[in-house]
């Protein structure tokens, strides 16, 4: 397969524009997603629509048109419900959440209605949708722009949740989230769009539920998440040349369904333990997930698991604050150094 | 032609008439038999009746077909057998068994059947209202000549959900029809404390869509309105906003005191029986013979006798229910 050099954000829009073409029952919706083509102005230059508030379904409305690429008004409990309503009715809708911080002018109808429609309707019903949602801090954009919030996505029954940390892993996993009859909510770090990869040309689908191991080592497993894993693989680099440190690095890709299988393997073999996500810490994914190794195979680890989070607190304006809130490459190579009891004389 | 209280004329053929008086006919005596059971202990849980409200979801539904939908409310019983779903499978449901309309996992709260176009009840008051938007949406997205029909009680009216979903019915122009039971309390508050208005159909003007009044024990009054306003949605014209008002015969839950109500109003209310007045109408302007009316009265009383032994004999969820339908799959 032939791979291109490309961005986050354009891996994301490549996916969406595969999978409209490929399915015309798949529809784009949220705000600003064409971006100012309903402007009678822009009708026509539709290249100036904004196709997003970050670009990232721009272009969609010149191939497929108002139709399937819908701007809403803010009402976004109306058009996340009309998501589901138009799911259960054969549509493909993909929402766009801006911001997951959102979720809390819409989460009854992701949940209520979203989630447990099929179970409640004894399997009756079916609800193929996605909900694209920016996450993250490191954007110097506060309390109500930069949470990450997967983790209460993460504890609902009927949703799945999907993290990816590469453009590839973006593309593939979204077109497998298009594809999947089930609502998924789609979580796309802000501070990742920019990064560039290689991503397969042409149709490319992750089946979801599948982790990767994106580094192999033998002293330590660190289980990262979104963004966390080019921070943990930088982690790792560092500490393999400086220590000798032989760090794993697993990434779940889709925390619901989670790929135990792979972590539990992983952590058998190196017998230790990290958890990196920048998530809040409690009854978080990072928690579920020590809950799972501590349950699992406890008697492999040789150290008690470690966690490194964002803190139990809201995520701050102020630039200093901020970049004390979110984990660092460093400090994941300090608490590594620490499990591996090389701290003393770092 | 039959004449309405709103001093409209509507014409309905003796099939349909028939059709009309049965489907009342069998939501009274579906929910009548449903609060004896529930009263008896052998009904689990709430239930939320709608005898006395028969006429508007009849009176709407009889533009309706399979390739139209509905989304509906607490008090969805009603909704669903004039929509068409089997009784013996909405009785068993109510019963928690496996023979249910929703295999016993949704309750009388979610009862649905979506191969019939019934996009289910709902536990939260304006859950419904978005999930009509999207209904609209994929028949606009499709192509389809299809209409939904959102049903939501003087309580959802106050819903940010209800303002959402009919907006954006109305700047997308979708074929959906909102419904407002407005049966005077939202559980024991009145509506006239809890509206900003006169009407909630005034409220139609906000999102540039027509709204009107409707009596909700007339039949033939809201057969008239939806007939308006169906058609209307039907040619692409966009949506539009019915209150229906009228009363509910039971509380708000059946086993509610009701001592948010006057014994005086109840009586004044239910003077305004819609069965009662439909039978007097049709006997009256020899529409149809009361032979015919009292053979629909046995039939219905079989098949709710039927429905009932049915839901008592069918059996629980086996125990691996509790874990299917989470998802569609799930590695």
């Amino acid at each position: 397969m032939t791979t291109r050099q490309i961005t986050f954000r354009e891996a994301i829009n490549d996916a969406l524009r595969q999978e409209m073409r490929r399915d015309p029952t798949v529809i784009v919706m949220g705000e600003d997603v064409a971006g100012g083509a309903s402007l009678e102005h822009i009708e026509g230059r539709q290249e100036e629509a904004w196709g997003g508030v970050l670009g990232v379904t721009k272009g969609l409305v010149q191939e497929f048109g108002r139709a399937r690429v819908l701007d809403t008004p803010i009402s976004e409990s109306g058009y996340i419900g009309a998501a589901v309503g138009a799911a259960a009715t054969g549509l493909r809708p993909v929402a766009e959440l801006m911001f997951v911080d959102f979720f809390g002018v819409c989460m009854d109808q992701i949940y209520n209605q979203g989630a447990k429609l099929r179970y409640m309707f004894g399997g009756k019903a079916t609800v193929p949708m996605v909900v694209r949602t920016m996450i993250g801090a490191g954007f110097r954009a506060a309390g109500q722009h930069s949470g990450s919030h997967y983790s209460v996505f993460t504890h609902m029954p009927g949703l799945k949740t999907v993290v990816p940390s590469t453009p590839a892993d973006a593309k593939g996993l979204l077109a497998a989230a298009i594809r999947d009859n089930d609502p998924v909510i789609f979580f796309e770090h802000k501070l990742l769009y920019d990064v560039e990869g290689p991503v397969p040309d042409g149709e490319y689908v992750i089946p979801l539920g599948q982790a990767d191991v994106k580094r192999v080592g033998d002293d330590v497993t660190v289980v990262a998440i979104g963004r966390m894993v080019p921070l943990a693989l930088a982690a790792a680099e560092d500490l393999a040349k400086t220590h000798g440190i032989g760090v794993e690095v697993v990434d779940p890709r889709t925390l619901s369904p989670l790929d135990a299988p792979t972590i539990l393997n992983s952590v058998r073999k190196t017998h230790r333990l990290v958890v990196v996500d920048e998530d809040n810490p409690r009854c978080s994914v990072a928690a579920d997930l020590v809950a799972l190794v501590a349950s699992e195979a406890l008697e492999y680890l040789d150290e008690a698991p470690k966690m490194v989070t964002a803190p139990h607190a809201v995520v701050p304006f102020s630039p200093v604050l901020e970049d004390l809130y979110v984990p660092s490459a460093e400090r994941i190579g300090h608490v590594i150094r620490t499990l591996m009891g090389h701290e003393i004389g770092v | 032609m039959i004449k309405t209280e709103r001093g409209g004329r509507v014409e309905i053929q003796r099939e349909r008439l028939l059709w009309i008086y049965e489907r009342m006919k069998l939501i009274r005596s579906f929910e009548d038999a449903v609060a004896e059971l529930f009263a008896a202990g052998r009904i689990p849980g709430f239930v939320h009746l709608y005898a006395g409200e028969e006429a508007i979801g009849v009176g709407i539904m009889a533009h309706l077909g399979d390739d139209d939908y509905i989304t509906s409310t607490h008090r969805g019983h009603g909704h669903c057998i004039a929509k068409g779903v089997s009784v013996r499978e909405m009785m068993a449901e109510l019963f928690g068994k496996a023979t249910g309309s929703n295999k016993g996992k949704g309750g009388s709260m979610h009862i649905a059947d979506v191969g019939k176009g019934m996009l289910g009840a709902n536990g939260i008051v304006g859950g419904g209202g978005p999930l009509a938007v999207g209904a609209g949406l994929t028949l606009k997205t499709l192509g389809k000549k299809g209409v939904t029909v959102c049903f939501f009680g003087d309580g959802a009216a106050e819903q940010g959900t209800m303002h959402e979903a009919m907006n954006l019915a109305s700047i997308w122009k979708l074929p959906v029809v909102f419904v407002c039971e407005n049966n005077l309390f939202a559980e024991s508050t009145p509506w006239t404390y809890h509206a900003s208005v006169k009407n909630i159909a005034d409220r139609a003007a906000a999102y540039d869509m027509p709204g009107v009044v409707v009596p909700a024990h007339d039949v033939f009054a809201v057969y008239e309105v939806a007939n308006e306003a169906v058609q209307r949605a039907r040619r692409g014209e966009g949506p539009s906003l019915i209150e229906a008002r009228g009363f509910r015969f039971y509380g708000h839950f059946q086993g509610d005191p009701l001592t948010y109500r006057t014994p005086e109003d109840e009586a004044r209310w239910r003077a305004h029986d819609p069965l009662t007045l439909f039978r007097a109408r049709v006997l009256d302007q020899e529409f149809l013979a009361e032979d015919a009316l009292d053979e629909v009265d046995r039939q219905v009383a079989t098949m709710i006798a039927e429905a009932t032994n049915f839901a008592e004999s069918s059996a629980y969820p086996a125990d691996a229910a509790l874990l299917e339908d989470v998802y569609v799959s799930y590695p």
